[in-house]
């Protein structure tokens, strides 16, 4: 069985005028993997991401992701992603069936498959006595699970989560991550980026930016080996601090 | 006091430090009274018309002359027919046509009556109606005129005469409005905005966690705006006397005082909002609908208050701006003096009173 | 000179946010609130705060009311709301010249107290807030909260969106402060940050799990715990999960968690039963409880 790589970056690199915000960043992630995207704040994440989906075109370079060349094809790519963010992720004066409608729609889902999609979903996380309920008056927890279903919806080769579970109490973030071994396991990519390290010890591989490099990239066991630190936390402590 | 001082020094900070708020601020008086001044107005300025002259004679070649030397009207084209008369409006080129009978000299001096029809291209009635104001009073000069020089006492029709703004000029109508949206907008808006601002910001917390007094956060919030608002009332009116020409009859420092007294009840209504509104947004929208289309609507800025349906007229009292346009016009156009609107004045006095004590006591020392 | 706390209820409509809360905290104490987002941390701050009152109960910071002596408290607290409130528009010395004024004081007069602090974002005190990276608002915030030299100072989320750098940094700052005889309640929904403070509530939904040292709690857990893990993550859970004498289940970073009902838990038992499931590598060891651990067994 050949190993296939859906994400492919290759000395990617982003300037702003005088400022290298990702700095020639060479990576790759593989098919089904849990990949963690770690740094500080102002590292160059988010920047790469937007190369990434996209939305951002890259100074130099190059990047495949699903595929397709993220200078020429970023539409395809589009496509081919799911995207989850903490901030937004669902219509909270939307109920739960039309959340879903709306954003089955918004990826071209025929109405059957729309409608297949929303019971099978709804069945899967228990939502079925909810579905007519504004999402905003959902616990968090819930809302979480749902944006993640939502986008999945498309039954996309990559999702990009941003700081998936920050702020959501301990049970439901199991689950929500067991919802991850979950699609990772049928063979979607998870892209996780996050800075908060004890997401990152969850992550099959994961990789460390500071100021806009790449300077650790690797499963979390040997991370912690190779930096004698006892979690992520200390690992990313001793990268950041020199 | 020291608290005070500090408070206001960061009002400052944050109101210098915002290009919108300062364009609001300054830009928009200059804005709206330059735009209202100039481009809305309901005066004429040479405005194309068309000749039609059966009579040809020296008494309508006179008319012609002064109508065509007067500055509102500018003779675009002769014509010949009856039937081009459709045609020139048709096409837009002229706003009216004056069409001169048959043996119109003849008529005068045989019937000491001669016709001239004023034809107008209503669709816009206001300027049709000034048209035909404007066109009369140059035909009733030339028929003065005449008269004198004939020394024939020709029948002389009766002449409207416009007090107060002669001129027709409707800059002068709108001074007193633009300055009461003005004040309206920088003192309400701009005080319920900035003090949602700090709610949404999260400061607020900390300033009712902190020993400075509610009461003092509030003066100290409101009170650049009322300086900025008295700035903006002295360039609105140095701008209409000198670039407008617009007369001040009356006592300025008068003005300054019921000025003064508008802004204060503008502020009230400010506070008032910010302490129902969470966010800056709502506090803009209550603002914008809740004051200033009233404002705008049923002030008696835009629309005669009197050719209002009743309940629009009752409700246009509890305006302030209402009161405070017809003291500005009192002022202002009339040169009236305090005897003349203590009553508005008291009103007006009555308002500001009546929504400080209500905003004080809504104001919340807690969160909720 | 703590803060006293005796059966707090608040209730917005229909949400009960606290339910007859409870605890002490000493003089000096650095107490942790620990709880997700929407558990009541912020609430019960705003009533201890003077912002918000409660339905039922009392309480009192600093041997004042909060109800009664709200205007004394106001004088004797440091308070950091969630969001870091700055003026986004002014300068770092601006924002905290504006605070010393309105709290009657002067930055020279308590420089001492955030000297520490200060030096650090001293280099861009010509800087706006707003233009500050989460970690160095963090300081401004907490620069600003300690001004007037405050009895109490309440912290409530302040390592929330800041990298675990500053994360650190800032909690080496508060384990200083209380050197400085100042009592200090933080709330934090990281369970990592726990074993950082004196005491701690753990706080969900409106009630208190539990309250004691983060060793205590951790010692109280009640089973043994072992770390799971096989090539197939997902399998594992899955086969962990359907597993007959499983008492929990939950995965946790590169392990799963698991706690068996049995006295006589034996690991090869599992071993067996994992291997039947196709799964290979296993390693199943003890291992420490953690916070976490404890807070979703309480909170089962």
């Amino acid at each position: 069985m050949k190993i296939t790589n859906v994400i492919e970056a290759n000395g990617l690199t982003k300037m702003f005028g005088d400022f290298t915000a990702v700095n020639a960043i060479t990576f790759e992630v593989k098919k089904g993997e849990i990949f963690g995207f770690l740094g500080a704040n102002g590292a160059g994440k988010t920047t790469a991401i937007k190369m990434l989906i996209g939305i951002s075109i890259p100074t130099s370079g190059a990047a495949k992701v699903a595929g397709y060349d993220v200078f020429t094809q970023a539409e395809d790519i589009k496509k081919n992603i799911g995207y989850m963010s903490q901030k937004f992720a669902l219509y909270d004066d939307l109920t739960v069936k039309e959340n879903i409608t709306f954003f089955g729609g918004i990826y071209g889902l025929s109405k059957s498959r729309i409608k297949e999609k929303t019971k099978e979903l709804l069945e899967d996380l228990g939502l079925e006595d909810v579905a007519s309920q504004l999402v905003g008056s959902l616990p968090l927890g819930w809302k979480q699970k749902l944006s993640f279903s939502v986008a999945l919806i498309h039954d996309p080769k990559i999702v990009f989560l941003d700081e998936p579970t920050g702020g959501v109490d301990p049970i439901t973030r199991r689950q929500f991550w067991e919802m991850i071994y979950r699609a990772s396991s049928q063979g979607t990519t998870i892209f996780v980026t996050t800075h908060y390290m004890d997401e990152a010890e969850y992550c099959d591989r994961v990789s460390i930016m500071v100021n806009g490099k790449i300077e650790a990239l690797d499963t979390p066991k040997k991370l912690k080996e190779q930096f004698h630190a006892d979690n992520m936390n200390d690992v990313f402590l001793k990268l950041a601090r020199g | 006091m020291k608290r005070f001082i500090g408070f206001v020094t960061k009002e400052f900070y944050h109101i210098f430090r915002d290009r919108r708020s300062l364009f609001i601020l300054f830009g928009m008086p200059i804005v709206q009274i330059l735009l209202f001044g100039f481009a809305i107005t309901n005066e004429i300025n040479n405005v194309n018309i068309a000749i039609l002259d059966h009579s040809k004679d020296a008494n309508t070649q006179e008319i012609i002359n002064k109508i065509s030397a007067s500055k509102y009207f500018s003779i675009n084209q002769l014509i010949e027919r009856e039937s081009d008369i459709e045609a020139v409006f048709k096409k837009g080129q002229v706003k009216a046509v004056l069409n001169f009978e048959k043996d119109f000299s003849k008529n005068l001096i045989k019937n000491r009556q001669a016709t001239v029809q004023i034809i107008t291209d209503a669709t816009d009635p206001n300027t049709a109606n000034t048209i035909t104001n404007y066109v009369s009073s140059i035909l009733q000069n030339y028929q003065m005129e005449q008269n004198k020089a004939v020394k024939i006492n020709y029948v002389i029709g009766p002449q409207p005469r416009m007090v107060y703004n002669a001129e027709l000029k409707s800059v002068y109508m709108f001074v007193p409005g633009v300055m009461t949206i003005i004040l309206m907008l920088v003192s309400a808006m701009m005080t319920s905005i900035s003090i949602t601002r700090e709610k949404e910001l999260g400061t607020m917390e900390i300033l009712l966690v902190s020993p400075i007094k509610p009461l003092l956060v509030i003066i100290g919030k409101v009170f650049p705006y009322i300086f900025l608002s008295i700035v903006n009332a002295i360039v609105i009116v140095v701008l209409s006397i000198f670039i407008f020409k617009m007369p001040m009859q009356g006592s300025l420092i008068l003005l300054a005082l019921e000025s003064i007294l508008f802004i204060l009840s503008a502020l009230s209504l400010g506070i008032l909002i910010s302490t129902v509104s969470a966010t800056q947004q709502t506090a803009m929208m209550i603002s914008l609908m809740g004051l200033m289309l009233p404002v705008i609507l049923l002030s008696g800025f835009i629309f005669p208050i009197s050719s209002m349906p009743l309940p629009l007229q009752i409700i246009s009292n509890i305006i302030p701006a209402k009161w405070f346009i017809i003291i500005l016009k009192g002022i202002m156009l009339k040169g009236v003096g305090i005897q003349f609107i203590w009553k508005e004045t008291l009103i007006l006095l009555g308002m500001t009173v009546f929504c400080l004590a209500l905003s004080v006591k809504k104001y919340k020392i807690r969160l909720e | 000179m703590g803060i006293h706390i005796e059966n707090i209820s608040k209730s917005y409509k229909d949400v009960n946010a606290l339910k007859n809360i409870s605890f002490d905290v000493k003089p000096n104490e650095l107490f942790g609130l620990i709880g997700p987002d929407g558990a009541g941390k912020t609430t019960l701050f705003r009533i201890l705060t003077t912002l918000l009152i409660a339905n039922e109960g009392k309480a009192s910071v600093a041997g004042m009311d909060v109800l009664l002596d709200y205007k004394e408290i106001r004088k004797h607290v440091g308070y950091m709301p969630g969001r870091f409130s700055l003026y986004q528009d002014l300068t770092v010395e601006e924002n905290l010249k504006f605070f010393a004024t309105i709290f009657g004081t002067t930055i020279e007069e308590n420089y001492d107290l955030i000297k520490e602090i200060y030096v650090q974002i001293e280099p861009f005190k010509d800087r706006r807030a707003g233009k500050l990276s989460g970690g160095m608002k963090q300081k401004l915030a907490l620069c600003c909260a300690l001004i007037h030299k405050p009895k109490v100072l309440f912290l409530d989320e302040p390592t929330t969106g800041v990298d675990p750098v500053s994360r650190k940094e800032f909690w080496e700052m508060l384990k200083r402060l209380q050197e400085k005889n100042i009592t200090i309640l933080v709330s934090t929904p990281y369970m990592d940050e726990a074993a950082l403070c004196d005491r701690i509530a753990l706080i969900q939904d409106g009630k208190i799990l539990q309250i004691d040292t983060p060793e205590a709690i951790v010692n109280q857990y009640p089973k043994t715990i072992y770390n799971v893990s096989a090539n197939n993550m997902y399998q594992v859970i899955k086969s962990l999960k359907a597993y007959s004498h499983q008492h929990s289940v939950y995965p946790f970073g590169e392990f799963v968690h698991y706690t068996d009902t049995r006295e006589d838990f034996n690991t090869l038992d599992l071993n067996h039963y994992l291997e039947a499931q196709n799964l290979t590598n296993i390693t199943i060891e003890k291992t420490q409880a953690t916070i976490e651990d404890s807070f979703m067994e309480l909170a089962k």
